[in-house]
């Protein structure tokens, strides 16, 4: 079994960018929670970590917008955005070309994948890498799922993916963690930001942590536009996560509406067991 | 199609150094590269980030656009709800299904 660890978290930029505007009790237990987090993805001993994402127009735009792309380069570059603004230095983050080539290839015989051999890191990646790889010195695999121009991925084919990287990864020698990151409930970049659904929130978290997959692919895009916001689209990366730990429960380490942050601020850790094939 | 073309320069311009360069030296060169009517060039050139969002231009790329023109945070989210009240619902694109904001 190579997937060693799996976990999910959140990565909006004000988790970094306003962070002195956040209640700093909360603040300092969520970070304090991710700190932990890397603690944990340290001792699982990873070659290499894999970000399932959801980028907002860093490298992909609506000229042509793959549903899933994953990164296949030896190295990458972020933020993309304003330093200041994100307050995430510019940085060169290790790839793993030749692994993500094998992953990517195998994953091949289940789904239909984009790949990239350039890639420039947005806050969907930064700010997960700031907190679990601080000195950026942990091969990175990124994993774009398209979460922002519809028409959107089906859950189910999210799932599907999780599953091939799955199998993917347990075919391959090296030792592998790999992340979600997005929002559940929150209306990002709107007149709305600051709102979060707390309890659409630990419903939808209640699924995720006993990995009950049909639960989590009955939601519709329509039911979670009206009661998660546009960004509730990037369930996605939740559910992706899922379909790679299927059979397995996690433990929430975190969750706290963050207004400021513009996000329920989530961090959860799995429990893997091995994947049950058909 | 022109929301597309609108939110292309915002995406280049908030991705690629050379674009951003162009906007620098010459706005103008750079917006007639672009297919937009005159309600997007005046928006985009004054800027009414209102405007712009109730146009349909996709936060993620206008929340960047903003902070180029030196709009703060709370700015720029006064800036959305005051496009609202002046210009009404979004218009199209990903906003436009909520029916309007809280």
């Amino acid at each position: 079994m190579s997937l060693v660890f799996a976990g999910v978290l959140s990565h909006a930029p004000g988790i970094t960018g306003r962070a002195e505007r956040a209640d700093p009790t909360l603040r300092d237990a969520f970070y304090a929670s991710l700190d932990r987090m890397r603690l944990e993805l340290e001792a699982a001993r990873p070659d290499a970590l894999v970000v399932i994402g959801a980028e907002h127009f860093a490298n992909f735009f609506m000229n042509n917008m793959p549903s899933l792309c994953v990164g296949m380069a030896d190295a990458y570059e972020g933020p993309i955005e304003d330093v200041e603004w994100l307050r995430i230095a510019r940085t060169r983050v290790p790839g793993a070309a030749e692994l993500s080539q094998r992953l990517i290839a195998e994953m091949m015989h289940e789904v239909d994948l984009a790949y990239a051999q350039e890639w420039r890191f947005d806050h969907g990646i930064m700010v997960p890498l700031n907190f679990l790889t601080p000195r950026y010195d942990l091969p990175v695999i990124p994993v774009n799922i398209n979460c922002q121009g519809p028409p959107l991925i089906p859950l189910a084919r999210c799932w599907a993916f999780g599953r091939a990287l799955r199998r993917a990864c347990d075919a391959a020698a090296e030792r592998i963690a790999v992340v979600g990151t997005g929002g559940i409930s929150h209306w990002p970049a709107t007149p709305d930001s600051g709102k979060i659904n707390e309890a659409w929130d630990r419903a939808f978290l209640e699924k995720f942590l006993a990995n009950r997959r049909d639960e989590l692919l009955a939601y519709t895009d329509e039911e979670t536009y009206r009661d998660a916001g546009q960004g509730g689209f990037e369930i996605r990366t939740f559910i992706a996560l899922a379909g790679c730990t299927e059979g397995s429960r996690s433990e929430l380490w975190f969750y706290a509406p963050i207004p400021i942050f513009a996000v329920g601020c989530t961090v959860a850790v799995v429990r893997i067991e091995p994947l049950i094939t058909d | 199609m022109s929301l597309y073309h609108l939110q292309k320069l915002i995406y280049q311009l908030n991705r690629d150094p050379a674009v951003r360069r162009q906007y620098e030296q010459n706005f103008e060169e750079l917006l007639a590269g672009y297919e937009l009517t005159a309600e997007e060039r005046g928006a985009i050139r004054e800027p009414d980030i209102g405007l712009l969002y109730v146009m349909g231009v996709n936060g993620q790329l206008l929340m960047h656009y903003a902070a180029l023109r030196g709009f703060e945070w709370d700015a720029y989210l006064e800036a959305m709800r005051e496009g609202e009240r002046r210009h009404g619902p979004v218009r199209t694109g990903l906003y436009k299904r909520a029916g309007g904001t809280s």
